[in-house]
């Protein structure tokens, strides 16, 4: 299991390859990945850039419970979770989510939820900036069924 | 006895003069220790609250080198 966040932009398709490559030969027989990315938009708004704040310490304890919460519920190989937190761009990914199991369910299932179960308790703050300059807090996040 | 405080994001910014370390003799609750950093501000109902990185409610008791933090709900994902 592995979690990193990153302050600079990150490569999706790397991490997910990196990932998928460090599992046992021949034992996975499913892989489940989630790409989040920023909009231009957002509330009727256009949004020209974002900041991530996080809790240093905490995050990282919060996103290594929600993969042990994964573990337990369903019968995984290995999880992933790249987060990016600092400046960031529409159209740059923010957080990658990836399963491997022996079987798809429990791979879809499980990445399913790192997804909800992260943006519901992990310390993550996003402030926009919109096209006038102006600078804003989301509130919250939009339901995510 | 002292408690080191945190505030994120718009709370941080609502709150330029909270306190990051507090004497907390008499202090009992993460709830007091929100008024003892912010000279008894209005705690808006969304704050969320922690004691050593945990989620925790505002009358989880705290104790003395405890770290809270106070933050808005979490927008990340």
């Amino acid at each position: 299991m592995a979690i990193q966040l990153h302050e600079t932009p990150f490569d999706p398709a790397q991490q997910l390859a990196q990932f998928e490559a460090s599992q046992p030969a021949g034992s996975v027989g499913a892989t489940a990945s989630f790409v989040g990315t920023m909009r231009n938009h957002n509330e009727g708004d256009s949004v020209e850039a974002m900041t991530l704040e996080h809790y240093p310490g905490m995050t990282e304890k919060q996103l290594e419970d929600v993969i042990e919460d994964a573990r337990r519920q369903w019968d995984i190989i290995d999880a992933l979770i790249v987060h990016r937190v600092g400046d960031i761009l529409p159209g740059q990914p923010i957080v990658l989510t990836a399963v491997c199991s022996a079987h798809r369910a429990a791979a879809f299932d499980a990445c399913r939820f790192l997804m909800e179960a992260l943006k519901s308790r992990a310390t993550f703050w996003k402030k926009e900036t919109l096209a006038g300059g102006e600078t804003r807090w989301v509130e919250k996040n939009t339901p995510g069924h | 006895m002292t408690i080191k405080v945190r505030f994120f994001a718009s709370l941080r910014e609502q709150q330029p003069e909270g306190l990051d370390q507090i004497e907390a003799d008499g202090v009992q609750t993460v709830a007091q220790v929100w008024e003892r950093a912010t000279a008894s501000a209005l705690m808006p109902d969304n704050v969320l609250c922690s004691v050593n990185l945990e989620h925790r409610d505002r009358d989880e008791p705290v104790s003395d080198g405890d770290e809270v933090a106070f933050f808005p709900p979490v927008t990340g994902g």
